[in-house]
């Protein structure tokens, strides 16, 4: 009779473990199913092919007298172009590293010393920094001033002062002949 | 009071037999047993309800005429102010009606903190609240961005950006968010749809919402639960003609920026159409950001403030468990009370902040500002929880009323209040 009992309640067990099993293994599937359908979903909102073709742009920079910058549009954003003068590019190479919040030496970040190729995008929230017109204030440093939060960038476009916390980005740039540049 | 649907109408009881939708409403909104002390403050909710409509009604004929299309959004809506019949009417209700939207759900909540309508059992019924403000300031910020103007541009700009805070996956996120590498064409499409979309899941939040709200009934001016029936009146009509007074006051402040300011609340940069290659000299949000945005720029690190500024709505969910006194009603919370006007005092200094350059005196008081909106949540509620010693309660809501009668009842409470 105990035997009997004992085995009745043993067996329930042995059944509820292998429901619970079931549930497990049911739900799991589920759980994966609907992720895997929703990723498709979900990359469906990241940037499509014809958005992607467009990711380089390509620029002539003939027109462009020393001491000049001219503003390209690259995947939407502004990029500044700049035909260093030798005193610029002199004021960005001496500057000792220690100096700079972001380190990095102006040869890292140009091609050609004489011509200089930054994003056009604030680093602190995005806006555009004056600098690329005659007229415009250049900032204290001689290259770029953003007049939302009053970031400094000197004449290689490196962050000098302000609340930026990084470098104008350099975008990949690639010279396909002595005055034809490809951004992108 | 009965629960019962009450009808001669052969029709209804047929389909009520069935499908008890006419026993719901009369359950919801007609016999449904309100307190009967509820002062004008209790006008809001349903002051957003109506809010809520007017939106959804005027947004989808506006959709019918707009193009979300960054060539042509601009000029669409221009077009719509132009030449669709009664375009400008439209629009201008649509503009308008967001901002008063909003002043009536800071109301709605100050009221809530106010007489501590977040406490037990209501807890729920507060959180679903916060969802809804998160939502509502979800579907402004896109729906802002939609006219395709300098500020839709580079507010939408700025706010994505901040996600590029987010360690590691941050700029993978903001890409994705657009669905390109800027601001452009794609953004604007899905914030169109998200736009159209997120005010009818606001729907979906407030039944629950109500839901939450008819299981335990209303708050009410002196925070003491009803003892029965003798403390409660009929929604209908009571409620009712008092909530249809409180919405035509409310429509003439409305019409009032509707018809002689309507573009007071705005910015008029967003009438230039947006230009990526320009930056206007100095962006801020809507006003009914201002104060999340003091909280975004007091904080000098760029992770750290978008922290902080998801934080001061992020808090709302714990308030129930930060603010421990057993009171509900400041009007017994002598300390509590003062500290709520200080703290709402504080929110509109925020607000100020908000819309000043990031320098100076503003930055100073909003980095003051920041923190003590945070030291009201964190600090100052959980010790008067403790500390402080509130006013005895009246016994009933009806007690202060059968003994003073109606205009007495004021001074009634006063020798309590002294106590």
């Amino acid at each position: 009779m105990a035997a009997d009992s004992a085995h009745a309640s043993q067996q329930s067990q042995d059944e509820e473990t292998r429901r619970d099993f079931l549930y497990l293994m049911a739900t799991a599937m589920g759980v994966v199913g609907t992720g895997a359908f929703a990723w498709p979903l979900v990359n469906s909102m990241n940037p499509s092919k014809e958005v992607l073709a467009l990711a380089s742009t390509e620029v002539d920079l003939s027109p462009i007298e020393v001491g000049q910058s001219l503003t390209v549009m690259w995947r939407g954003k502004p990029v500044f172009i700049r035909h260093r003068t030798e005193a610029e590019i002199a004021e960005a190479a001496d500057v000792a590293l220690d100096e700079l919040p972001d380190q990095e030496a102006d040869a890292d970040r140009v091609v050609k010393p004489e011509w200089l190729v930054v994003g056009g995008n604030c680093t602190h929230l995005g806006c555009v920094p004056l600098g690329q017109k005659t007229g415009d204030e250049k900032g204290e440093y001689g290259g770029w001033f953003c007049p939302c939060h009053g970031s400094h960038y000197d004449t290689s476009g490196r962050i000098r002062k302000g609340p930026a916390p990084e470098n104008l980005p350099v975008p990949p740039v690639e010279f396909l002949d002595d005055t034809t540049i490809k951004i992108g | 009071m009965s629960e019962h649907l009450k009808t001669n109408n052969a029709l209804i009881k047929w389909i009520d037999h069935r499908l008890p939708v006419f026993s719901m409403m009369n359950e919801t909104m007609i016999d449904y047993p309100a307190p009967k002390n509820l002062n004008y403050w209790w006008n809001f909710g349903s002051l957003a309800g109506f809010a809520l409509v007017v939106m959804i009604v005027t947004g989808i004929v506006l959709a019918m005429q707009y193009t979300a299309h960054v060539d042509y959004a601009f000029n669409s809506v221009e077009r719509i102010m132009r030449d669709v019949n009664g375009g400008w009417l439209i629009r201008y209700i649509h503009m308008n009606m967001a901002s008063f939207f909003f002043i009536v759900v800071f109301i709605h909540m100050f009221r809530g903190l106010y007489y501590g309508s977040y406490k037990a059992p209501r807890e729920i019924l507060w959180m679903l609240g916060v969802v809804i403000l998160l939502l509502m300031m979800a579907t402004a910020f896109m729906g802002y961005v939609l006219p395709w103007g300098q500020m839709s541009f580079w507010g939408a700009t700025v706010i994505t950006n901040l996600f590029s805070a987010i360690p590691v996956f941050g700029e993978a996120i903001v890409v994705w968010l657009w669905g390109g590498f800027s601001v452009d064409n794609p953004t604007l499409n899905r914030f169109f749809a998200l736009h159209y979309l997120l005010p009818f899941v606001i729907v979906g939040v407030v039944v629950v919402h109500l839901w939450a709200l008819h299981r335990f009934g209303s708050n009410n001016p002196l925070g003491i639960e009803a003892n029965g029936q003798q403390d409660k009146i009929p929604f209908h009509p009571y409620y009712t003609v008092k909530d249809a007074f409180g919405v035509g006051v409310f429509l003439l402040a409305f019409s009032g920026f509707l018809f002689f300011a309507p573009n007071f609340l705005g910015h008029p940069d967003n009438y230039i159409p947006a230009n990526p290659l320009v930056t206007p000299a100095h962006i801020v949000p809507e006003w009914y950001f201002l104060p999340f945005y003091a909280i975004l720029r007091s904080i000098p690190d760029k992770l750290l403030g978008v922290v902080a500024m998801f934080a001061s709505i992020g808090i709302l969910f714990i308030l129930p468990w930060l603010d421990r006194s057993p009171v509900r009603s400041a009007k017994f919370r002598p300390v509590y009370k003062w500290f709520f006007w200080l703290f709402f005092a504080n929110c509109i200094l925020l607000g100020w902040v908000g819309q000043e350059a990031a320098e100076g005196l503003p930055l100073i008081l909003g980095r003051l500002a920041t923190a003590w909106y945070f030291i009201h949540f964190l600090v100052v509620l959980p010790l008067l929880g403790v500390m402080e010693r509130p006013k005895p309660l009246p016994v009933s809501i009806s007690e202060p009323v059968l003994s003073g009668g109606g205009g007495l009842a004021a001074a009634a409470a006063k020798p309590m209040e002294k106590a």
